[in-house]
């Protein structure tokens, strides 16, 4: 085996973390994510399977939730990303495999995003400035993919007004980053 | 303008992209006897209403679905939004 060092999205060793006012952004590097689409004729078995795996109802449309150790959220008809942390679910894909069998398609998108975690009072100023979401009608446990800075994020709203994780393609964190810091300063 | 999604509510029509008339759903069979005639048909006849047009959106900043939207061509009022994998199923498609 190759003697590989392991670098988060933005390319450093340590995960940024950058506070501005009561606000803080922090790089999420220990996370796994597996998307899940149900096979046509299957969802049946395939929403049982994953609510028992999850320990919590599979979330529908424009929603996520948090079990005990996975997550997930609603991508589209017939499909979610699962999450957890990177530390013990080095194999997230082949975990949610192994519970859904033939009834799903299972991918490992681990490698394909990135995650930023916004914390804060007042955080709603910053994502109005980012995106076209209607902020009044997302609550805690929505989430959804929309168009930040032209690049398709996924906005997860972990607790509404107060912690929300912006997802996005790994490739363009830097300008994910930069985007959402920009906005940050922005906010009066 | 806004286009009221079936499954996640108002959307900003800068979330979507635009592919055309609806009739694209029924695509010929490719094995009929007249096919070639039906593909020319499919390709290139379309009707170019002033007024009330079934269309086909791509939630493409959004959760990726097809849609069937009825909009007013001279108004651009949309009456109805459908998720075209309901239009299609309910004409026996996509088993």
């Amino acid at each position: 085996m190759h003697d590989l060092i392991a670098i988060t999205p933005l390319g450093s060793d340590v995960a940024r973390q950058d506070r501005v006012g009561a606000l803080t952004l922090t790089e999420v590097p220990d996370w796994a994510l597996a998307s899940v689409a149900a096979r046509p004729g299957q969802e049946d078995a395939c929403h049982a399977a994953l609510t028992a795996f999850l320990g919590a109802t599979l979330p529908g449309p424009g929603h996520a939730v948090a079990g005990g150790a996975f997550g997930a959220f609603w991508t589209g008809p017939e499909q979610w990303m699962i999450e957890a942390s990177y530390t013990g679910h080095q194999d997230l894909a082949g975990e949610v495999k192994a519970v859904v069998g033939k009834n799903a398609s299972v991918t490992d998108q681990g490698d394909g995003w990135c995650r930023f975690d916004l914390v804060g009072e007042g955080l709603n100023a910053v994502l109005e400035r980012l995106c076209n979401l209607d902020l009044s009608r997302m609550g805690s446990g929505s989430a959804s993919r929309t168009a930040i800075e032209h690049m398709g994020c996924f906005v997860v709203f972990r607790s509404a007004g107060a912690s929300v994780s912006v997802i996005g393609g790994r490739s363009a964190a830097g300008s994910l980053h930069h985007a959402i810091l920009t906005a940050m300063r922005a906010v009066p | 303008m806004i286009i009221n999604h079936p499954l996640l509510g108002p959307r900003d029509a800068q979330e979507f992209t635009y592919l055309g008339d609806a009739a694209l759903i029924e695509r010929p069979d490719g094995q009929a006897e007249d096919a070639a005639r039906q593909f020319y048909e499919y390709l290139y006849l379309r009707d170019n209403p002033a007024g009330k047009h079934r269309e086909l959106w791509f939630h493409e900043q959004g959760d990726r679905s097809w849609l069937v939207v009825t909009r007013d061509t001279l108004t651009h009022e949309i009456t109805k939004v459908e998720l075209a994998r309901d239009v299609a199923r309910a004409r026996g498609r996509g088993k």
